[in-house]
């Protein structure tokens, strides 16, 4: 594959990402209500209602009181509003026999995604800088395998690592789990930086060479500081990715260093006795708050990263 | 370092597919069995359980996705109001997790507490809609959900995908007086066929792993109704310990991937010789 080729589906997703696409319809916006237009309206809006419902009820029923849940009703508002299991969920809900709420879980998932997602990044910009210029014999069948390896399930190389990390020392540790992420964000990150580089005009990289700039030197002094649009895809793509994994954080993190969807899934899913749906749909909201708050907040820069990122995970 | 990152693919597909010809059980071992474990997979009921299912939930949801994501997109196409507004309300889902949108909807579904528990409540209590308690039903819940997670994403490959086609075709077909809805079905689609490929890609790939949704909706049950291949691999290994076992149903979850990835290059380098041709 040549750097023109930029077709694939890595390249579709990594174009999305890099390239403004028309944004706006077509032609103005129509003042009067048409019959078709009610209906077009009608469409959208009983959609919204399907995306919409399920945060809603999960929203409310968070605020209610158990009495009030075993009621039914489960689209009402709140009769009596409360917080309670808001703190329940965040400091006292169990998974067996330890009853810290989901505060560690947290806690565990920051400090698994953020050196995970800077060193992936890292590397990633490192490697597509290098695959993009420099190019060596392999480059292309290493291209192949990137992609490739992008599409490949979880499932199939878990129990290689599993046994490869126990024989270095590294399962169940947050050094291993670091590690994991680190290595399959490689090749999506790769194929996005690459693209991105390769996207870049080549002159530009011929004068720093002409004036001297040696690999390290033009990398960090002209690529660094043009990466940053794609460096923002990246780190939404990384920290939403690595922050909703499940089977990577319960199988090589370790009971004490297990990420917070692993903790929410224990919290709600192994509890003995009468279920506190207020506390569980609290808990999940909470788990949810990180990448949702990303998504509100980067917009439109979200799509690019999800749209580049779909292949992961 | 980046070879590292593909060596370890590579060696571990390797090592999988070589530990599926023995008989490993926790630890692995070395001992070459030949295709016993193939065999005793495909003679596994929850293995032909999770087969069947993968099937009916892939063509399902990618159907479903693919159908309701287009028409998501068409209609956010026609010059409205709030688009921005909309594309986030469809598009949400898509940045949460699956463990999320799984225990979401278990809620939702449930039989005392979800929609079934609030029709009766308002009086209507012949109603019954509560699939994941039945064994027959419960996979189309995780359809249900797969569609609430997925469509908004496959709504925005398609719409940019709508967008990047030429103006000019719009108006040469308004001038033909070729009715919208046909121009959309029988113009803009086979027009966006990278698009289409590329959500599709996305939307099989994503069903093939499909693991934290089932964890957290049903766990793979009622019984053993929703289990599925993906989960069938780390059940193996984790509770069942029995690696080999594992490693060969990893290895026929390989062949599915392989075969969606390597249709989808020579339908690229098939219509790229095509468009040289011309």
């Amino acid at each position: 594959m040549t750097s023109g080729e930029t077709t694939t589906a890595a390249g579709v997703s990594a174009s999305m990402a890099t390239s403004e696409t028309r944004v706006e319809p077509r032609g103005a916006k129509p003042k009067s209500l048409s019959p078709a237009r009610i209906g077009i309206y009608a469409f959208l809006i009983v959609a919204a209602l399907f995306f919409l419902i399920p945060l809603y009820v999960m929203v409310v029923t968070s605020l209610k009181e158990m009495e009030e849940i075993r009621l039914g009703h489960l689209f009402n508002l709140p009769a009596t509003w409360t917080l309670q299991p808001w703190v329940d969920a965040w400091l006292h809900a169990c998974t067996g026999r330890d009853c810290f709420g989901l505060s560690p879980g947290f806690l565990n998932s920051v400090k698994i995604t953020v050196p995970s997602v800077l060193i992936s990044i890292g590397l990633a910009s490192i490697n597509g800088y290098a695959l993009s210029f420099w190019r060596y014999r392999g480059a292309n069948l290493l291209f192949g395998l990137l992609v490739f390896g992008a599409f490949v399930p979880y499932q199939v190389v878990v129990y290689p690592l599993i046994i490869a990390l126990r024989d270095i020392g590294l399962f169940s540790t947050l050094i291993g789990i670091i590690a994991i992420h680190t290595i399959f964000g490689m090749p999506i990150l790769t194929l996005l930086f690459r693209n991105f580089y390769a996207g870049l005009p080549i002159e530009l990289f011929k004068a720093a060479r002409v004036d001297g700039a040696g690999f390290w030197r033009v990398f960090f002094y002209i690529m660094v500081p043009m990466s940053v649009p794609i460096t923002i895809v990246a780190v939404i793509l990384q920290v939403t990715g690595i922050w909703n994994d499940f089977l990577f954080g319960i199988i090589f993190a370790g009971r004490p260093n297990w990420p917070m969807t692993v903790q929410l899934n224990n919290i709600v899913n192994t509890t003995q006795g009468t279920r506190l749906y207020n506390v569980n749909m609290a808990a999940t909201i909470l788990t949810a708050a990180v990448p949702l708050a990303i998504y509100f907040i980067s917009g439109r820069w979200f799509v690019r990263g999800i749209a580049a990122g779909a292949v992961k995970g | 370092m980046i070879v590292v990152a593909v060596g370890v693919y590579v060696v571990g597909i390797a090592f999988t597919f070589y530990w599926s010809f023995t008989n490993s059980k926790i630890f692995p071992s070395f001992q070459l069995v030949g295709l016993a474990q193939y065999r005793r997979l495909w003679s596994s009921d929850r293995w032909l359980v999770a087969v069947n299912n993968i099937w009916f939930y892939g063509a399902m949801s990618i159907v479903s996705a693919l159908v309701f994501g287009y028409l998501l997109a068409v209609f956010m196409d026609q010059r409205i109001r709030q688009e921005d507004l909309l594309r986030s309300i469809f598009l949400y889902p898509f940045a949460m997790s699956l463990i999320v949108t799984g225990l979401v909807w278990q809620w939702i579904l449930d039989p005392n507490l979800g929609i079934n528990e609030t029709m009766h409540s308002l009086g209507w209590t012949s109603f019954h809609f509560s699939p994941l308690v039945d064994p027959d039903t419960a996979i189309y819940g995780l359809v249900v959900a797969a569609i609430w997670q997925g469509s908004g994403f496959t709504m925005a490959v398609l719409l940019s995908g709508l967008r990047g086609i030429d103006a000019e075709i719009w108006r040469a077909a308004k001038v033909d007086g070729i009715p919208t809805w046909r121009t959309y079905l029988f113009i803009a689609l086979p027009m966006m066929r990278g698009a289409v490929a590329t959500a599709f890609v996305f939307q099989a790939v994503g069903a093939v792993r499909v693991y934290d949704l089932i964890i957290a909706m049903t766990g793979g049950g009622p019984g053993i109704s929703t289990n599925m291949p993906a989960v069938y691999v780390i059940s193996m290994i984790t509770s069942s310990q029995n690696a080999g076992q594992g490693m060969a149903a990893a290895t026929m979850l390989l062949l599915p991937v392989i075969a969606i990835v390597g249709l989808f290059f020579f339908w690229q380098w098939w219509s790229e010789r095509r468009e040289t041709a011309r």
